[in-house]
Protein backbone atom coordinates (compact mmCIF):
# COMPACT_ATOMS: atom_id res chain seq x y z
CA UNK A 1 0.00 0.00 0.00
CA UNK A 2 1.18 3.26 -1.04
CA UNK A 3 -0.99 5.64 1.18
CA UNK A 4 0.16 5.37 5.25
CA UNK A 5 -3.06 5.01 7.62
CA UNK A 6 -5.84 6.82 7.87
CA UNK A 7 -6.11 5.84 11.39
CA UNK A 8 -3.49 4.72 13.85
CA UNK A 9 -4.60 2.81 17.24
CA UNK A 10 -1.80 2.71 19.44
CA UNK A 11 -1.51 0.85 22.72
CA UNK A 12 -5.37 1.33 23.50
CA UNK A 13 -6.79 0.39 26.52
CA UNK A 14 -10.40 0.75 27.60
CA UNK A 15 -12.38 0.61 31.22
CA UNK A 16 -15.79 0.79 31.89
CA UNK A 17 -15.05 1.44 35.85
CA UNK A 18 -13.34 -0.91 36.83
CA UNK A 19 -13.64 -3.62 33.81
CA UNK A 20 -11.10 -3.69 31.38
CA UNK A 21 -12.57 -3.78 28.44
CA UNK A 22 -9.81 -3.78 25.68
CA UNK A 23 -6.02 -4.50 26.10
CA UNK A 24 -3.57 -3.05 24.49
CA UNK A 25 -4.89 -2.70 20.69
CA UNK A 26 -2.91 -1.18 18.18
CA UNK A 27 -3.74 -1.49 14.35
CA UNK A 28 -3.33 0.68 11.41
CA UNK A 29 -6.62 1.37 9.59
CA UNK A 30 -6.03 2.10 5.81
CA UNK A 31 -7.69 4.53 3.14
CA UNK A 32 -10.34 3.43 0.90
CA UNK A 33 -9.97 -0.20 2.15
CA UNK A 34 -12.90 -1.86 4.18
CA UNK A 35 -11.80 -3.36 7.39
CA UNK A 36 -13.69 -5.96 9.10
CA UNK A 37 -13.70 -6.57 13.16
CA UNK A 38 -14.56 -10.10 14.06
CA UNK A 39 -14.64 -12.46 17.33
CA UNK A 40 -17.68 -13.86 19.33
CA UNK A 41 -20.00 -11.55 21.93
CA UNK A 42 -18.59 -9.74 24.29
CA UNK A 43 -15.24 -9.56 22.48
CA UNK A 44 -14.68 -5.78 22.71
CA UNK A 45 -15.14 -5.78 18.85
CA UNK A 46 -18.30 -3.06 18.92
CA UNK A 47 -16.43 -1.17 21.99
CA UNK A 48 -13.67 -0.82 20.17
CA UNK A 49 -15.72 0.85 17.39
CA UNK A 50 -17.22 3.50 19.70
CA UNK A 51 -14.01 4.51 20.73
CA UNK A 52 -12.98 5.06 17.16
CA UNK A 53 -15.61 8.31 17.26
CA UNK A 54 -15.64 9.06 20.76
CA UNK A 55 -19.26 7.49 21.06
CA UNK A 56 -17.80 5.98 24.73
CA UNK A 57 -17.57 9.76 26.24
CA UNK A 58 -21.29 9.22 26.54
CA UNK A 59 -20.31 7.21 29.45
CA UNK A 60 -19.58 8.64 32.34
CA UNK A 61 -17.58 5.78 34.25
CA UNK A 62 -15.41 5.00 30.86
CA UNK A 63 -12.07 5.77 30.95
CA UNK A 64 -9.15 5.72 27.82
CA UNK A 65 -5.68 5.08 27.75
CA UNK A 66 -3.03 5.10 24.40
CA UNK A 67 -4.07 6.90 21.53
CA UNK A 68 -5.79 7.40 18.41
CA UNK A 69 -5.20 9.23 15.70
CA UNK A 70 -7.14 10.35 12.66
CA UNK A 71 -4.80 11.76 9.98
CA UNK A 72 -1.85 11.91 12.44
CA UNK A 73 -3.78 13.81 14.95
CA UNK A 74 -4.69 11.92 18.19
CA UNK A 75 -8.61 12.74 18.81
CA UNK A 76 -8.40 11.93 22.42
CA UNK A 77 -6.19 15.24 22.60
CA UNK A 78 -7.82 17.37 24.62
CA UNK A 79 -7.86 20.39 22.15
CA UNK A 80 -9.72 17.99 19.43
CA UNK A 81 -13.54 18.92 19.68
CA UNK A 82 -15.58 15.92 19.47
CA UNK A 83 -18.54 17.84 17.70
CA UNK A 84 -16.15 18.38 14.85
CA UNK A 85 -14.19 14.84 14.78
CA UNK A 86 -18.26 13.00 15.01
CA UNK A 87 -19.07 14.74 11.82
CA UNK A 88 -15.85 13.83 9.98
CA UNK A 89 -15.79 9.88 11.55
CA UNK A 90 -19.71 8.84 10.53
CA UNK A 91 -21.59 6.22 12.28
CA UNK A 92 -24.15 3.51 11.11
CA UNK A 93 -26.28 1.16 14.03
CA UNK A 94 -26.54 -2.47 14.33
CA UNK A 95 -30.37 -1.73 14.27
CA UNK A 96 -31.96 1.03 11.41
CA UNK A 97 -32.59 3.88 13.46
CA UNK A 98 -33.59 6.63 11.56
CA UNK A 99 -35.61 9.49 13.24
CA UNK A 100 -39.32 9.62 13.07
CA UNK A 101 -38.76 12.66 10.47
CA UNK A 102 -39.24 12.79 6.55
CA UNK A 103 -36.81 11.00 4.51
CA UNK A 104 -35.51 14.21 3.29
CA UNK A 105 -34.87 15.48 6.76
CA UNK A 106 -33.52 12.62 8.10
CA UNK A 107 -30.87 13.19 5.40
CA UNK A 108 -30.81 16.62 5.31
CA UNK A 109 -30.30 16.73 9.65
CA UNK A 110 -26.21 16.69 9.67
CA UNK A 111 -26.17 19.11 7.50
CA UNK A 112 -28.62 21.51 9.47
CA UNK A 113 -26.91 20.66 12.47
CA UNK A 114 -23.71 21.38 11.02
CA UNK A 115 -25.06 25.11 10.06
CA UNK A 116 -25.76 24.58 6.67
CA UNK A 117 -28.46 26.78 5.69
CA UNK A 118 -28.40 27.27 1.98
CA UNK A 119 -31.68 25.19 0.41
CA UNK A 120 -30.60 24.67 -3.08
CA UNK A 121 -27.22 23.33 -1.50
CA UNK A 122 -29.15 20.81 1.02
CA UNK A 123 -31.68 19.99 -1.37
CA UNK A 124 -28.76 18.96 -4.04
CA UNK A 125 -26.56 17.01 -1.35
CA UNK A 126 -29.78 15.22 -0.17
CA UNK A 127 -30.62 13.76 -3.81
CA UNK A 128 -26.76 13.06 -4.26
CA UNK A 129 -26.30 11.03 -1.25
CA UNK A 130 -29.17 9.47 -1.69
CA UNK A 131 -28.13 8.17 -5.05
CA UNK A 132 -24.96 7.31 -3.42
CA UNK A 133 -26.82 5.14 -1.17
CA UNK A 134 -28.65 3.17 -3.72
CA UNK A 135 -31.81 4.14 -2.66
CA UNK A 136 -33.15 7.39 -4.53
CA UNK A 137 -35.05 5.27 -7.23
CA UNK A 138 -37.31 3.89 -4.29
CA UNK A 139 -37.97 7.31 -2.66
CA UNK A 140 -37.61 10.05 -4.87
CA UNK A 141 -41.28 10.56 -5.17
CA UNK A 142 -42.03 10.33 -1.12
CA UNK A 143 -39.33 12.29 0.23
CA UNK A 144 -41.60 14.16 2.52
CA UNK A 145 -43.25 10.83 3.60
CA UNK A 146 -42.11 9.07 7.43
CA UNK A 147 -38.70 7.21 7.28
CA UNK A 148 -40.61 4.77 9.25
CA UNK A 149 -42.71 4.00 6.21
CA UNK A 150 -39.79 2.62 4.40
CA UNK A 151 -38.73 -1.42 5.14
CA UNK A 152 -35.40 -2.00 7.27
CA UNK A 153 -33.81 -2.79 4.60
CA UNK A 154 -34.32 1.17 3.15
CA UNK A 155 -34.29 2.55 6.41
CA UNK A 156 -30.89 1.07 7.19
CA UNK A 157 -29.57 2.40 3.85
CA UNK A 158 -31.62 5.56 4.61
CA UNK A 159 -29.45 5.51 7.82
CA UNK A 160 -26.00 4.92 5.67
CA UNK A 161 -27.27 8.45 3.55
CA UNK A 162 -27.72 10.03 6.53
CA UNK A 163 -24.01 9.38 7.63
CA UNK A 164 -22.69 10.17 4.29
CA UNK A 165 -24.57 13.73 3.36
CA UNK A 166 -21.95 15.26 5.58
CA UNK A 167 -19.49 13.69 3.81
CA UNK A 168 -17.10 11.65 6.69
CA UNK A 169 -13.95 10.71 5.50
CA UNK A 170 -14.12 7.36 7.57
CA UNK A 171 -17.71 5.15 7.98
CA UNK A 172 -17.98 3.17 11.36
CA UNK A 173 -20.34 0.44 11.03
CA UNK A 174 -21.58 -1.54 13.48
CA UNK A 175 -23.23 -4.49 12.67
CA UNK A 176 -25.17 -3.03 10.46
CA UNK A 177 -27.00 -6.13 8.02
CA UNK A 178 -27.83 -8.07 11.14
CA UNK A 179 -31.21 -6.67 11.70
CA UNK A 180 -31.86 -7.62 7.98
CA UNK A 181 -32.83 -10.37 5.49
CA UNK A 182 -31.09 -11.61 2.91
CA UNK A 183 -31.57 -9.42 -0.13
CA UNK A 184 -32.02 -6.37 2.19
CA UNK A 185 -28.04 -7.73 3.62
CA UNK A 186 -26.85 -8.38 -0.09
CA UNK A 187 -27.45 -4.42 -1.09
CA UNK A 188 -26.08 -3.01 1.88
CA UNK A 189 -22.92 -5.20 1.00
CA UNK A 190 -22.98 -3.56 -2.37
CA UNK A 191 -23.21 -0.43 -1.49
CA UNK A 192 -19.76 -1.06 0.93
CA UNK A 193 -18.10 -2.08 -1.59
CA UNK A 194 -19.12 1.13 -3.98
CA UNK A 195 -18.73 3.79 -0.89
CA UNK A 196 -14.64 2.34 0.00
CA UNK A 197 -13.92 4.05 -3.23
CA UNK A 198 -14.95 7.47 -1.61
CA UNK A 199 -13.93 7.12 2.18
CA UNK A 200 -12.67 4.16 4.72
CA UNK A 201 -15.06 1.67 6.07
CA UNK A 202 -14.94 0.23 9.38
CA UNK A 203 -17.00 -2.84 9.62
CA UNK A 204 -17.61 -4.94 12.50
CA UNK A 205 -19.82 -7.93 11.90
CA UNK A 206 -20.54 -11.42 13.43
CA UNK A 207 -20.74 -12.99 10.39
CA UNK A 208 -17.68 -14.21 9.50
CA UNK A 209 -18.93 -14.87 5.45
CA UNK A 210 -19.55 -10.84 5.45
CA UNK A 211 -16.16 -10.24 6.52
CA UNK A 212 -14.50 -12.39 3.85
CA UNK A 213 -16.67 -10.54 0.89
CA UNK A 214 -17.01 -7.31 1.95
CA UNK A 215 -13.64 -6.86 3.51
CA UNK A 216 -10.17 -6.22 2.27
CA UNK A 217 -8.72 -6.68 5.70
CA UNK A 218 -9.69 -8.27 8.86
CA UNK A 219 -8.91 -8.16 12.69
CA UNK A 220 -9.86 -11.00 14.96
CA UNK A 221 -10.82 -9.77 18.48
CA UNK A 222 -10.94 -12.16 22.01
CA UNK A 223 -11.67 -11.26 24.95
CA UNK A 224 -10.95 -7.82 24.67
CA UNK A 225 -7.55 -8.43 22.44
CA UNK A 226 -6.68 -8.03 19.11
CA UNK A 227 -5.64 -11.64 18.16
CA UNK A 228 -4.83 -11.62 15.10
CA UNK A 229 -5.18 -8.90 11.42
CA UNK A 230 -4.20 -9.62 8.13
CA UNK A 231 -5.43 -9.34 4.74
CA UNK A 232 -8.87 -10.88 4.36
CA UNK A 233 -7.64 -13.61 2.30
CA UNK A 234 -4.95 -14.65 3.93
CA UNK A 235 -6.74 -14.84 7.52
CA UNK A 236 -9.73 -16.77 6.25
CA UNK A 237 -7.92 -19.25 4.01
CA UNK A 238 -3.68 -19.07 6.37
CA UNK A 239 -4.35 -17.70 9.54
CA UNK A 240 -1.40 -17.58 11.64
CA UNK A 241 -2.65 -18.62 15.24
CA UNK A 242 -4.67 -21.96 16.33
CA UNK A 243 -7.21 -19.68 18.08
CA UNK A 244 -7.80 -17.70 15.08
CA UNK A 245 -8.23 -20.98 12.68
CA UNK A 246 -10.46 -22.11 15.42
CA UNK A 247 -13.05 -19.07 15.39
CA UNK A 248 -13.23 -19.17 11.55
CA UNK A 249 -13.55 -22.57 11.41
CA UNK A 250 -16.30 -22.54 13.31
CA UNK A 251 -15.02 -24.62 16.35
CA UNK A 252 -15.84 -21.69 19.29
CA UNK A 253 -17.90 -18.65 19.18
CA UNK B 1 -41.84 -48.62 46.72
CA UNK B 2 -41.33 -45.44 45.56
CA UNK B 3 -44.64 -43.28 44.89
CA UNK B 4 -45.49 -42.56 41.51
CA UNK B 5 -45.44 -38.54 41.03
CA UNK B 6 -49.25 -37.36 40.80
CA UNK B 7 -49.72 -35.61 37.53
CA UNK B 8 -52.74 -33.64 37.28
CA UNK B 9 -54.28 -33.32 34.19
CA UNK B 10 -55.67 -29.57 33.54
CA UNK B 11 -58.43 -30.84 30.95
CA UNK B 12 -58.15 -28.15 27.40
CA UNK B 13 -61.60 -27.29 28.12
CA UNK B 14 -61.75 -26.03 32.08
CA UNK B 15 -58.65 -24.01 31.29
CA UNK B 16 -60.46 -22.21 28.36
CA UNK B 17 -63.48 -22.03 30.73
CA UNK B 18 -60.85 -20.34 33.40
CA UNK B 19 -59.45 -18.40 30.65
CA UNK B 20 -62.64 -17.01 29.47
CA UNK B 21 -64.71 -16.02 33.34
CA UNK B 22 -60.88 -14.49 33.76
CA UNK B 23 -61.56 -11.58 30.36
CA UNK B 24 -65.45 -11.72 31.14
CA UNK B 25 -64.28 -10.48 34.71
CA UNK B 26 -61.75 -7.87 33.52
CA UNK B 27 -64.00 -6.43 30.96
CA UNK B 28 -66.55 -5.59 33.52
CA UNK B 29 -63.80 -3.52 35.54
CA UNK B 30 -63.31 -1.54 31.91
CA UNK B 31 -67.23 -1.39 31.95
CA UNK B 32 -67.62 0.55 35.32
CA UNK B 33 -64.89 2.89 34.00
CA UNK B 34 -67.12 3.56 31.09
CA UNK B 35 -70.41 3.30 32.94
CA UNK B 36 -69.10 5.25 35.68
CA UNK B 37 -68.33 8.58 33.40
CA UNK B 38 -71.67 8.07 31.49
CA UNK B 39 -73.56 8.38 34.50
CA UNK B 40 -71.91 11.06 35.62
CA UNK B 41 -72.58 12.81 32.29
CA UNK B 42 -75.98 12.35 32.34
CA UNK B 43 -76.27 13.32 36.38
CA UNK B 44 -75.18 16.98 35.73
CA UNK B 45 -76.75 17.37 31.67
CA UNK B 46 -80.00 15.86 33.20
CA UNK B 47 -80.03 18.19 36.38
CA UNK B 48 -78.12 21.43 34.60
CA UNK B 49 -79.20 21.58 30.87
CA UNK B 50 -82.47 23.66 31.88
CA UNK B 51 -79.76 26.24 33.33
CA UNK B 52 -78.05 26.61 30.13
CA UNK B 53 -79.01 29.02 27.69
CA UNK B 54 -77.40 32.20 26.17
CA UNK B 55 -77.91 34.67 29.02
CA UNK B 56 -75.96 31.87 31.16
CA UNK B 57 -73.30 31.79 29.50
CA UNK B 58 -72.74 35.42 28.73
CA UNK B 59 -73.94 37.75 31.43
CA UNK B 60 -72.45 38.24 35.12
CA UNK B 61 -74.49 36.84 37.93
CA UNK B 62 -77.75 39.23 39.16
CA UNK B 63 -79.92 38.94 41.95
CA UNK B 64 -77.01 37.54 44.75
CA UNK B 65 -75.98 35.07 42.12
CA UNK B 66 -79.93 33.53 42.03
CA UNK B 67 -80.40 34.54 38.30
CA UNK B 68 -78.47 35.77 35.58
CA UNK B 69 -75.00 34.14 34.32
CA UNK B 70 -71.57 33.04 34.99
CA UNK B 71 -69.68 34.37 32.12
CA UNK B 72 -67.08 36.27 34.92
CA UNK B 73 -67.06 32.28 36.33
CA UNK B 74 -65.83 30.46 32.58
CA UNK B 75 -63.36 34.01 31.98
CA UNK B 76 -61.77 33.41 35.21
CA UNK B 77 -61.29 29.85 35.28
CA UNK B 78 -60.04 30.00 31.17
CA UNK B 79 -57.32 32.68 32.15
CA UNK B 80 -56.60 30.48 35.58
CA UNK B 81 -55.58 26.80 33.54
CA UNK B 82 -54.19 28.92 30.56
CA UNK B 83 -52.05 30.47 33.06
CA UNK B 84 -50.72 28.10 35.38
CA UNK B 85 -50.05 26.25 31.80
CA UNK B 86 -48.01 28.61 30.29
CA UNK B 87 -45.69 28.79 33.61
CA UNK B 88 -45.81 24.91 34.46
CA UNK B 89 -45.24 24.13 31.46
CA UNK B 90 -42.06 25.54 30.15
CA UNK B 91 -40.48 25.44 33.96
CA UNK B 92 -41.79 21.47 34.05
CA UNK B 93 -40.53 21.05 30.53
CA UNK B 94 -37.19 22.68 31.33
CA UNK B 95 -36.16 20.94 34.68
CA UNK B 96 -37.31 17.30 33.16
CA UNK B 97 -34.87 18.02 30.02
CA UNK B 98 -32.48 19.13 32.77
CA UNK B 99 -32.94 15.91 35.27
CA UNK B 100 -32.86 13.32 32.16
CA UNK B 101 -30.69 14.60 29.43
CA UNK B 102 -28.13 16.54 31.12
CA UNK B 103 -27.97 15.89 35.11
CA UNK B 104 -24.99 13.26 36.44
CA UNK B 105 -26.38 10.77 38.93
CA UNK B 106 -25.75 12.19 42.19
CA UNK B 107 -26.55 12.69 45.99
CA UNK B 108 -27.85 16.33 44.60
CA UNK B 109 -29.97 14.86 41.84
CA UNK B 110 -31.81 12.06 44.06
CA UNK B 111 -32.84 14.59 47.10
CA UNK B 112 -34.51 16.71 44.16
CA UNK B 113 -36.41 13.75 42.65
CA UNK B 114 -37.48 13.04 46.04
CA UNK B 115 -38.70 16.68 46.33
CA UNK B 116 -40.39 16.43 43.20
CA UNK B 117 -42.57 13.41 43.89
CA UNK B 118 -43.02 14.29 47.04
CA UNK B 119 -44.78 17.68 45.81
CA UNK B 120 -47.13 15.29 44.02
CA UNK B 121 -48.89 14.15 46.90
CA UNK B 122 -49.08 17.62 48.50
CA UNK B 123 -53.02 18.02 48.85
CA UNK B 124 -54.31 20.84 46.97
CA UNK B 125 -55.59 22.75 50.01
CA UNK B 126 -51.68 22.62 51.34
CA UNK B 127 -50.90 24.85 48.14
CA UNK B 128 -53.97 26.66 48.70
CA UNK B 129 -52.04 28.29 51.92
CA UNK B 130 -48.80 28.12 50.71
CA UNK B 131 -50.16 30.52 47.95
CA UNK B 132 -51.42 32.54 50.38
CA UNK B 133 -48.92 32.85 52.71
CA UNK B 134 -46.16 33.33 49.87
CA UNK B 135 -47.78 34.38 46.94
CA UNK B 136 -50.46 37.02 48.31
CA UNK B 137 -49.40 38.00 51.28
CA UNK B 138 -45.15 38.04 51.51
CA UNK B 139 -45.16 39.01 47.38
CA UNK B 140 -48.06 41.58 47.85
CA UNK B 141 -49.87 39.70 45.14
CA UNK B 142 -53.11 39.84 46.99
CA UNK B 143 -56.23 37.60 46.31
CA UNK B 144 -55.68 38.08 42.43
CA UNK B 145 -54.96 36.20 38.93
CA UNK B 146 -51.45 36.19 39.34
CA UNK B 147 -51.56 34.12 42.85
CA UNK B 148 -53.88 31.54 41.28
CA UNK B 149 -52.06 30.73 38.26
CA UNK B 150 -48.86 30.55 40.55
CA UNK B 151 -50.05 29.22 42.88
CA UNK B 152 -52.11 25.77 40.39
CA UNK B 153 -48.68 25.83 38.24
CA UNK B 154 -46.73 24.58 41.50
CA UNK B 155 -49.51 22.50 42.31
CA UNK B 156 -49.23 20.86 38.66
CA UNK B 157 -45.68 21.41 37.91
CA UNK B 158 -44.45 17.96 39.45
CA UNK B 159 -47.54 16.16 36.90
CA UNK B 160 -45.70 17.86 33.75
CA UNK B 161 -42.07 16.79 35.10
CA UNK B 162 -42.97 13.64 35.90
CA UNK B 163 -45.00 12.88 32.32
CA UNK B 164 -42.18 14.15 30.41
CA UNK B 165 -39.13 12.91 31.90
CA UNK B 166 -41.42 9.32 31.29
CA UNK B 167 -41.65 10.96 27.51
CA UNK B 168 -38.18 11.19 27.15
CA UNK B 169 -36.91 7.64 28.64
CA UNK B 170 -39.29 6.35 26.23
CA UNK B 171 -36.86 8.27 23.61
CA UNK B 172 -34.78 5.28 21.97
CA UNK B 173 -31.00 6.29 22.75
CA UNK B 174 -30.01 5.37 19.48
CA UNK B 175 -31.64 8.76 18.49
CA UNK B 176 -29.06 10.45 20.64
CA UNK B 177 -26.14 8.92 19.53
CA UNK B 178 -26.97 8.66 15.79
CA UNK B 179 -27.78 12.29 16.45
CA UNK B 180 -24.28 12.53 18.10
CA UNK B 181 -22.80 11.11 15.66
CA UNK B 182 -23.25 13.43 13.23
CA UNK B 183 -21.65 16.09 14.59
CA UNK B 184 -24.84 17.72 16.24
CA UNK B 185 -24.31 19.07 19.61
CA UNK B 186 -26.21 17.76 22.61
CA UNK B 187 -28.42 20.69 22.65
CA UNK B 188 -29.26 19.98 19.14
CA UNK B 189 -29.51 16.48 19.90
CA UNK B 190 -32.24 17.39 22.57
CA UNK B 191 -34.11 20.61 20.43
CA UNK B 192 -34.46 18.62 17.28
CA UNK B 193 -34.25 15.15 17.81
CA UNK B 194 -35.27 14.19 21.80
CA UNK B 195 -38.01 16.62 22.54
CA UNK B 196 -40.03 16.01 18.88
CA UNK B 197 -40.47 12.63 19.62
CA UNK B 198 -41.12 12.84 23.24
CA UNK B 199 -43.51 15.75 22.28
CA UNK B 200 -47.22 13.56 22.47
CA UNK B 201 -45.79 12.02 25.73
CA UNK B 202 -45.20 15.20 27.06
CA UNK B 203 -48.61 17.20 25.87
CA UNK B 204 -50.31 13.93 27.57
CA UNK B 205 -49.11 14.92 30.77
CA UNK B 206 -49.66 18.78 29.78
CA UNK B 207 -53.40 17.41 29.41
CA UNK B 208 -53.84 15.90 32.67
CA UNK B 209 -52.37 19.14 34.25
CA UNK B 210 -54.47 21.49 32.70
CA UNK B 211 -57.75 19.25 33.27
CA UNK B 212 -56.61 19.58 37.10
CA UNK B 213 -56.20 23.04 36.83
CA UNK B 214 -59.36 23.98 35.57
CA UNK B 215 -61.06 21.92 38.24
CA UNK B 216 -59.54 22.83 41.84
CA UNK B 217 -61.22 24.80 44.31
CA UNK B 218 -58.91 24.76 47.27
CA UNK B 219 -55.81 26.31 45.39
CA UNK B 220 -57.63 29.07 44.26
CA UNK B 221 -59.88 29.96 47.26
CA UNK B 222 -57.62 31.76 49.22
CA UNK B 223 -55.22 33.24 46.33
CA UNK B 224 -57.83 33.98 43.46
CA UNK B 225 -61.08 33.56 43.23
CA UNK B 226 -63.45 35.50 45.36
CA UNK B 227 -67.33 35.08 46.13
CA UNK B 228 -68.59 37.45 43.24
CA UNK B 229 -67.23 40.42 40.99
CA UNK B 230 -69.44 41.90 38.37
CA UNK B 231 -65.85 42.88 36.36
CA UNK B 232 -63.79 40.30 34.02
CA UNK B 233 -60.43 40.74 34.81
CA UNK B 234 -58.53 43.08 33.16
CA UNK B 235 -55.12 42.94 34.55
CA UNK B 236 -53.02 40.12 36.41
CA UNK B 237 -53.54 41.85 39.78
CA UNK B 238 -57.41 41.44 38.83
CA UNK B 239 -59.60 39.02 41.94
CA UNK B 240 -61.23 36.95 39.81
CA UNK B 241 -64.83 34.62 39.66
CA UNK B 242 -63.80 30.78 38.76
CA UNK B 243 -66.09 27.95 37.90
CA UNK B 244 -65.19 25.27 40.71
CA UNK B 245 -65.06 27.75 43.28
CA UNK B 246 -68.49 29.49 42.03
CA UNK B 247 -69.85 25.67 42.30
CA UNK B 248 -68.80 25.57 45.52
CA UNK B 249 -70.34 28.97 46.79
CA UNK B 250 -73.44 27.97 45.03
CA UNK B 251 -74.13 25.04 46.69
CA UNK B 252 -72.37 25.81 50.58
CA UNK B 253 -72.87 29.30 51.25
CA UNK B 254 -75.39 31.26 49.03
CA UNK B 255 -78.89 32.46 50.49
CA UNK B 256 -81.24 30.26 48.26
CA UNK B 257 -79.39 26.97 47.97
CA UNK B 258 -82.16 25.18 47.57
CA UNK B 259 -83.42 27.04 44.48
CA UNK B 260 -79.98 27.65 42.91
CA UNK B 261 -79.59 23.89 42.37
CA UNK B 262 -79.96 23.68 38.49
CA UNK B 263 -77.47 26.88 38.80
CA UNK B 264 -75.08 24.55 40.39
CA UNK B 265 -75.39 21.65 37.95
CA UNK B 266 -75.29 23.80 35.36
CA UNK B 267 -72.80 25.42 36.11
CA UNK B 268 -70.73 21.72 36.46
CA UNK B 269 -71.82 21.39 33.18
CA UNK B 270 -70.19 24.20 31.83
CA UNK B 271 -67.16 23.21 33.81
CA UNK B 272 -66.71 19.58 32.69
CA UNK B 273 -67.33 20.61 28.75
CA UNK B 274 -64.90 23.59 29.27
CA UNK B 275 -62.31 20.50 30.35
CA UNK B 276 -63.15 18.15 28.09
CA UNK B 277 -62.88 21.19 25.13
CA UNK B 278 -59.49 21.94 26.55
CA UNK B 279 -58.63 18.10 26.14
CA UNK B 280 -59.86 17.50 22.85
CA UNK B 281 -57.72 20.52 21.52
CA UNK B 282 -54.70 18.71 22.97
CA UNK B 283 -55.64 15.51 21.96
CA UNK B 284 -56.18 16.22 18.47
CA UNK B 285 -52.93 18.24 18.33
CA UNK B 286 -51.00 15.36 19.54
CA UNK B 287 -52.62 12.66 17.43
CA UNK B 288 -51.41 15.28 14.47
CA UNK B 289 -47.95 15.00 15.63
CA UNK B 290 -48.17 11.39 15.97
CA UNK B 291 -49.60 10.93 12.51
CA UNK B 292 -46.77 12.93 11.14
CA UNK B 293 -44.26 10.61 12.78
CA UNK B 294 -45.78 7.38 11.77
Amino acid sequence: MDAGPKMTIKNLNFYYGNFQALYDISLDIFPNQVTAFIGPSGCGKSTFLRCMNRMNDLISVSRVEGEILLDEKNIYDPAVDVVTLRSRIGMVFQKPNPFPKSIFENVAYGLRVNGIKDKTFIINRVEETLKQAALWDEVEDRLNDSALSLSGGQQQRLCIARALAVRPEVLLMDEPASALDPIATQKIEELIQQLKQSLTIIIVTHNMQQAARVSDITAFFYLGKLIEIDETDMLFTRPQLRQTEDYITGRFG
Amino acid sequence: MKKKPKVRLIFPGRRKFFQNFIFVLFRLAAVINGLALLIIVYFMIANGWQAINWEFLTQPPKEAMTRGGILPCIIGTLYLSLGAMLIAFPIGVASAVYLNEYAQPSRILRIIRLGINNLAGVPSVVFGLFGLAFFVVWLKFGISLLAGALTLAAMTLPVIIGATEEALKAVPNTYREASLGLGATKWQTILRVVLPTALPGILTGAILSISRAAGETAPIMFTAAVFYTPQLPTSLFDEIMALPYHIYVLSTAGTEIETTRHLQYGTSLVLIALVLGLNLIAIIYRARLQRRMQ
